[in-house]
Formats: structure tokens, sequence, C-alpha cells
């Protein structure tokens, strides 16, 4: 059982909520930075394929967790992240500036593209953006002389000030690399949320009449969530593209826009720590199912696992179980068994019923 | 001059005229009803000052000057705010965090400072927390700080509401049913707080209300309107003895308690 006795305003402005809090979280920190000496490095491009898709799921959360913006063409800016970092590096400007660079423009041309459809909710919103993913595709086939068609790109060596990092031949460079912009892109995150920008995002999602009522701009306020949202996602797109090594229009699909939102449905939509659950899930899950199938042909002779098509099908039940029984992603159950354990012995039931709701019936607009 | 006034305000729904021809002014300090029967295009009102609609004529002047220009999110700069009748709160935040959000007003960050939460961002943020926090101690929300809107009774929301518009530090302050679905005895806490919220803090208030009783306790003024149209405006008293003002009432089923 623990207490959390405040003292001051700035114990609720802080970005841990107490001590123990804020030690569990540098243990976290300092098994990431030794993760280099407890993998082999195969398991460690694993981790750092978690991490770009952590960062890829907090730039979707912060739109469609947070924002309440659904968006199924996420896969299209990280597309542009990849394309627009290889191109300029190939243009011979640094990495330092590449990546960054990649990111802030991802986040200016998704606002550009975002602009005609903010003014539509909910279903609507998100075909428009299945167009987006769509059109994407074509784009970068029409675009052959900067995008290479469907020959693809390969992305050219990184080199940070002299030091030479390639997903390969520095395994573990890379590793930092990436672990470095899912600290930033996640401090950024919590900065955000703890403002008045955050708020009036939470707000935004929860009743737009009120929010405008109380003085948010509902168009500007939308349109600098999806800029966020797809710097973030160009940044990590960028770092995907070198992860892949070399990529084409095919590497970017509709199905990676949506096995996106589904990630953070998983994870717990409207948390940043669902981005991080539902990357898991997403990035372990075909090395899982490899070994389940490997386990299966082997004990019991038989292959039908091997069926193409397995891991969307896993995927899809994964999350039909999510919404059926934990609406709230992972991260809404770690929320009830933490509780269980600070709340110890008096722990009830039914602490996360939702008491009576109150309808709108005669809700404006 | 006036705080607010409306002048021949006309507004229809297709066929229906929600709004007739509605003309009114509120003074500074004062407390202002409405009252009417159900539909009487009430609530409709407070939708036009609040800019969620275009009025097809007439015109809504704040301090004089014509607000029909502004956009919705720009009528709290004027120190307008507002509750709404179905309670419009933020579900998935505390109430802390609902009081916060009346600060959007008074937004001085930009992007970048909150992107690094600058030593400014957290200057400010103790700012509005200060007023959130005496917002709380003058309705005794203290309590139900950290608790999340969606598991808190309806009497408790209704004074979320209220705290969240007087959070946004108003200078007038537009109430749609602020007592409807109350236990008297929180009714009463509203009409006291609403004496305070004009005495004290020197908030003009316009109300909408169907208890007569917290209508006649607490307004200097009361309009009563029935099908959109004017019946009668003057003292509590006038209005409620006024003869169009009973027949309307009758004729819904007689919904006026005195
Ligand atoms: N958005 C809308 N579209 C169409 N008709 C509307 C709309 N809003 C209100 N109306 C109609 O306008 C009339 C006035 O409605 P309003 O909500 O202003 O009534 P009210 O006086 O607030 O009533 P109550 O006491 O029931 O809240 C009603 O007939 C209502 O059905
Ligand atoms: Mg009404």
């Amino acid at each position: 059982m623990r207490f959390v006795f405040k003292r001051s305003y700035d114990d609720d402005i802080k970005l841990f909520k107490h001590r123990p809090q804020a030690f569990y979280y540098l243990a976290l920190l300092i098994l990431m930075l030794a993760l280099p000496l407890l993998l082999d490095d195969f398991f460690l491009g694993e981790v750092t394929y978690v991490l770009i898709f952590a960062i890829a799921g907090m730039g979707l959360m912060l739109l469609t967790g947070h924002t309440g913006q659904v968006s199924l063409g996420h896969a299209a800016f990280l597309a542009l992240g990849a394309y627009l970092n290889a191109i300029m590096l190939s243009k011979g400007i640094p990495f330092v500036i590449t990546l960054p660079l990649a990111g802030i423009l991802t986040g200016i041309i998704g606002m550009i593209i975002a602009l005609p459809v903010l003014r539509l909710h909910g279903i609507y919103l998100a075909i428009a953006t299945l167009a987006i993913s769509v059109l994407a595709d074509d784009i970068i086939v029409m675009a052959e002389p900067f995008t290479g068609g469907v020959t693809g790109l390969v992305a050219p060596p990184i080199d940070i000030f002299g030091l030479d990092i390639d997903r390969y031949g520095t395994p573990i460079l890379f590793y930092f690399l990436v672990l470095f912009v899912t600290l930033f892109v996640l401090m950024i995150y919590r900065n955000i949320m703890r403002s008045p920008l955050g708020r009036a995002f939470v707000a935004m999602r929860d009743s737009e009449i009120s929010a405008q009522a109380l003085g948010v701009n509902i168009t500007k306020t939308k349109a600098t969530a999806f800029a966020i949202s797809c710097a973030i996602t160009g940044l990590a797109g960028a770092l995907l593209g070198h992860f892949a090594g070399a990529f084409n229009n095919e590497t970017f699909n509709i199905v990676l826009s949506i096995q996106l939102l589904l990630m953070i449905v998983i994870g717990g939509l409207g948390s940043i720590h669902g981005a991080f659950f539902g990357a898991m899930v997403v990035g372990f899950l075909p090395q899982f199912i490899a070994i389940t199938r490997d386990f299966a042909t082997d004990n019991f002779g038989f292959n039908s696992l091997s069926m193409p098509g397995i891991e969307t099908g896993v995927f899809a039940l994964i999350l039909v179980l999510f919404i059926l029984f934990e609406p709230m992603g992972i991260y809404g159950r770690w929320v009830k068994i933490r509780t269980y354990f600070e709340l110890f012995p008096f722990y009830r039931k039914n602490m996360f019923k939702r008491q009576k709701s109150y309808l709108k019936t005669e809700r404006m607009k | 001059m006036s705080l607010l006034s409306l002048e021949n305000v006309t507004l229809s729904f297709g066929g229906l005229i929600a709004v007739n021809n509605v003309s009114f002014h509120v003074g500074e300090g004062e407390v202002f009803s409405l009252v009417g029967p159900n539909g009487a295009g009430k609530s409709t009102v407070f939708n036009l000052i609040s800019r969620f609609y275009d009025p097809q004529k007439g015109n809504i002047k704040v301090n004089g000057e014509s607000i029909l220009r502004l956009r919705p999110d720009q009528v709290p700069s004027l120190g307008i705010a507002r509750t709404f009748q179905n309670i419009e709160l933020f579900e998935q935040s505390t109430v802390l965090q609902n009081l916060l959000i009346g600060r959007q007003r008074h937004r001085k960050s930009n992007l970048l400072s909150e992107m690094f939460f600058a030593p400014s961002v957290r200057e400010e943020e103790r700012r509005h927390r200060h007023v959130v926090e005496e917002v709380i101690d003058f309705l005794e929300l203290q309590a139900y700080r950290d608790k999340y809107i969606a598991g808190l009774p309806y009497g408790i929301r209704k004074v979320v509401e209220l705290a969240r518009a007087l959070a946004t530090e108003p200078k007038l302050l537009l109430l749609d049913e602020p007592a409807s679905g109350l236990s008297l005895e929180e009714t009463n806490d509203m009409i006291y707080w609403i004496e305070d919220i004009k005495k004290q803090m020197n908030i003009t208030v316009l109300m909408v209300e169907h208890d007569m009783n917290l209508v006649a306790s607490v307004s200097d003024r009361v309009l009563a309107l029935a099908d959109g149209k004017e019946l009668a405006i003057g003292t509590p008293q006038e209005v409620q003895s006024h003869p169009d003002v009973i027949k309307a009432y009758l004729g819904t089923g007689g919904e006026i308690n005195v």
C-alpha cells in the first residue's frame, strides 16, 4: 500500500509521480544501456526493430490515442521519412542534419496533406487517411527519378562525425542511435502532454464542442497534432530505412499502416506506454511465430503453420481478443495489476468498472 | 453600456423558428435569467452567443462590439464562459485536468517551449494551477481533484462544469440549467455559489433555469421565452405573474412552480 503525499504544485508537474517510480525508470534505462552486453547481435537487432516501431507508435499514439484522430495512412509518413532521409544522404548532406530534417519535413508535408481531411470525423477520417496510404504507394512508383520506383533505394551509410554506423557492421552503435532517438521523442511527447497543448489534444478527443467553448482552436490544434505525429513518424521512417537497408514502395504498404494502428490499440490507446507494449507485440510476433512453427514442425511433424498470411491472422486474432476482453490494451491490464499491488490488500474487484455513465441524448452537432 | 446585448436575433432550423426576433441586454454585475417551457429556444440563445450558430437576422454585441465575426474558440477571450445543459466534460481526464483546460485562453507558451518544457512553461503551469486551486476551494471540490470524470456522480459533474467555466476567469458566465437534476440540498449550494459569483467575484451571470425557486432567489431580471419569442421581461415576480407566461406554462403542463 502506498500513499503519495503532494506538497507543492510541482508534484503534479514533475515527470515522475514519486521516487520509486523514478527509480524503476532509471533501472529500465540502465538495462537498456547495458543491453548490448546481454544480447547477441541478432536479438539486439530485434530490440532495435521494436524501438523503431515504438517511435512510430508514439507518433500515431499522439494523434489517435491522445487527440482522437484515427489515421490509416501513417505508413505513407514512414515512407516519406525514409525516402527524404535517404535522398538527402545520397546528396552528401550529413546524417545529423538529414535525420532531424526528414522528421521536420515529414511533419510539414503531413500537416499540409492533412488540412483538407481535418474536418472529417471517425470512419470518414479513417477512409480519407487510408487513401493517403494508397496514393503514397503510387506516388513512390511514379516518382522513380527520386525514389527508384519499384526497384527502391538503398539507404546510404550513416556517418556521424566520422563514426560509421551500420545495422550489420556496427549493430551496437545503431542500437544506441535508435535508443537515443526513442528517448528524445519520448521526452518531447511527455513534455507536450503536461503542457497546455497536450491538454488541448485530450480535450478535443473527449469533447470537441466544449474544447472549442474553452478557447481551443480546433483546426489549428488538429493540424498541430498531425504535424507532430507525422514528424515523429518521419523520424521512425528514416531509421526504418536504415534498418531495412534497402526499401521500395512495397516496404510501406497499407498493411503496415493498419499494423501501426492495431499496434497502438493492442498496446492501449491514450497512453505512451501503449506505444511501447504494442511495438513489442508487433516486433516480436514474427519471431515468436517462426519459433512456434519450427517447434510444431519438429515435434508434431505438421506443416500447416507455415502457410502464408499466418502472421496477419494471429495478429488479427490478438486484436479481436483484446477488443473483447481488454479494450484498454496491454497498458490497461498492467495498470490493474499495478493497482492491485499498490492497494494490497484493499483491491476491490469492481474497481475499474465504469460507473453508470450518462447518455448525451441532446448533444449538439 | 451593457455587457451583452442581443438585437432582433432570429435563427431558424429548416422551417422551425427556434429564436424569433429576440432582443435583450445584460448589464454588468447582473444575474439575468432566461425561462420558458421546453423547446422555447433558451439553449439556442446560448449557442448563438457561443457562436456555434450564425443568426439569420440581428446582431449580438459584447461591450458594444459585434461578435458575429468571431469563431467559437475566440469567444472565451472576450471573457465569456459557459456550461452545457447536458454536461460536456472531458470524461477520460481528472477533475484537475478538466479545470486546467479552462486555462486555455490564458495560454502564452508556444509549441517549442512546451516541447522542451522551458522554465517559462513551468512558471505558467504553476500560475494556472494556483487559479484552479482557488476555484477548487471555492466549490469545495478538493476530494475530487484527482478523480476521473467517468466515475463521478451527476451532481459533482455539474459542479465540475461550473468550476471549469470559473477557471477561465470570465466576466460573463452562461449557465445552462445549473440545477437540473440536482437534489434540494445541491440546489441550495448552487444558489449560494451563484450569489457569491455575482457579489464576490463580480461576474455577470446569464442563466437558463427551470427551477423557479432558484431563479427567483438569485435573478435581478428574468426574460420569459416561448416558441422562440419574448413573452415578458422584468423582475422575477413580474415575470412569474405575467398572464402570457402563466398561459405558456399551462399550455405545456404547468411546469412553473411558484
Ligand atoms: N441543431 C438543431 N437542429 C434542429 N433543431 C434544433 C437544433 N437545436 C435546437 N433545435 C430546436 O430548436 C428548438 C429550441 O431548442 P432549445 O434547445 O433552444 O430549447 P430550450 O429552450 O433550451 O429547451 P429545454 O428547456 O428543453 O432545454 C427546439 O424545438 C429544438 O428541437
Ligand atoms: Mg435547453
